[in-house]
């Protein structure tokens, strides 16, 4: 059976989505990426989305699923490269994915992730204080 | 049918005493509209119509003008409403020509007929409620071409009505002019989406000073452009709130917290350009 792939970089994740989604290919990825954020203890995942053309309600739901499952995590997520129609499609699905993170290319996704990062551990030491 | 045989033999015998009468009908009728038709122009239709006619009536039943039989006369006419329609015809004169025909075919039968009364009544009706129908026909498809014609326009008039422009580098933006409907709402979007991601655009700017109404319906669309828009990784700001239109939104209820908006463009630019860290200092 095939699998999205999930490719390290540094302390963060990237998930490059290149296929059309199934149910079945979702909830794998929802299982592999939890798996891969505590076996490698990773502070963020990016899930590059731009070579995704359709999606329904299943697959919006288990973005913001993934998201929710990293923030437990303790890692931030940042969906890029969303296109329009499924920018579109998700809207009228009702499923405006708060919470979520986005960012146009990955370029700018990282950006986010090392931002978030950077507050995120001067938030420790706030608290460690 | 004998009302059958009747009309047609006098449609081929008197051909052309019907055509001459029916012409100088037309031209009297068509004295307002001279330049848009010239008579040598409506001399042909007239002629070609008639052919047509005869020669149909002649095969097919003319108490029934939607059977197949029929086609041609009804292209013919189809084709000459939309010629009319394009030359700036009213649906009145339009019809005209058909109706005018009316009576230099009743003379035409009249004269066929004699004495024979009862005859002469029942030709008439026939042709009457053949000529009706024809008529109506015409009518219709003079409004079909017509509300083509607006149809058209209304697609042209949604494509000139939403364009993105690029204030700054990263920075769009999109004047909204005339009231939002769901279609109009849904080209917008997508137009605004579609150059979002070719420009890798960080802000667009919605300004609505053009837009003279918002109700609930309108406020839903602006959100899912916005909640769009930010889907695909990019701010939105909305400009050109007029004091009416946020008296509104808020007597209806609608929550816009979760978006940006400025009382006009030149305030939401300049957020724009703050949020890319671009600053000016004047000299």
């Amino acid at each position: 059976m095939d699998r999205i792939p999930i490719l390290r970089m540094g302390e963060f994740l990237l998930v490059t989505i290149q296929v059309d989604m199934h149910d079945q290919l979702a909830l794998q990825l929802q299982d592999d990426l939890t798996r891969a954020i505590e076996k490698r203890a990773a502070k963020g995942v990016l899930i590059d989305i731009s070579a995704l053309e359709m999606v329904d309600s299943f697959i919006g739901r288990m973005i913001a699923d993934i998201s929710g499952m990293a923030r437990i995590l303790d890692a931030r997520t940042v969906l890029v490269g969303m296109q329009p129609a499924v920018a579109i499609t998700l809207v009228e699905l009702g499923l405006s994915l708060p919470g979520v993170a986005t960012a146009l290319n990955v370029e700018r996704g990282m950006v986010l992730l090392r931002r978030a990062l950077t507050e995120s551990s001067d938030d420790d030491r706030f608290i460690k204080r | 049918m004998a009302s059958k045989a009747n009309l047609m033999s006098v449609l081929e015998s008197q051909r052309q005493n019907i055509l001459a009468g029916w012409l100088q009908h037309l031209e009297q009728a068509s004295a307002s509209s001279k330049g848009r038709l010239s008579t040598a122009d409506l001399k042909n239709q007239a002629t070609e119509f008639l052919t047509i006619l005869a020669s149909t009536a002649q095969k097919h039943d003319i108490g029934d003008v939607g059977t197949e039989g029929w086609q041609p006369v009804r292209v013919f006419l189809d084709d000459l409403s939309r010629q009319r329609v394009i030359a700036g015809f009213s649906s009145d004169e339009t019809a005209t020509f058909i109706f005018s025909l009316k009576r230099p075919v009743f003379e035409a039968l009249k004269q066929e007929a004699g004495s024979d009364v009862e005859k002469f009544a029942q030709e008439t009706w026939a042709a009457t409620e053949l000529l009706d129908k024809l008529g109506l026909h015409t009518v219709k498809a003079f409004q079909m071409s017509r509300e083509e014609v607006i149809g058209r326009q209304q697609l042209e008039l949604l494509e000139l009505s939403t364009p993105v422009v690029k204030l700054w580098d990263g920075i769009l933006a999109l004047p909204m002019i005339g009231t939002l409907d769901s279609a109009r709402t849904q080209i917008v979007m997508e137009s605004l989406l579609q150059k979002i991601i070719e420009t890798e655009s960080q802000i667009a700017i919605i300004d609505i000073t053009g837009v003279p109404t918002v109700d609930t319906l309108v406020a839903q669309h602006l959100l899912k452009t916005v909640t769009a828009i930010r889907l695909m990784g990019a701010d939105c700001i909305i400009s050109g709130v007029r004091p009416q239109i946020a008296q509104t939104i808020v007597h209806l209820g609608v929550d816009l917290l979760g978006v940006t908006t400025k009382a006009n463009l030149a305030d939401a630019l300049a957020l724009a350009l703050k949020r890319s860290g671009i600053s000016f200092t004047k000299h």
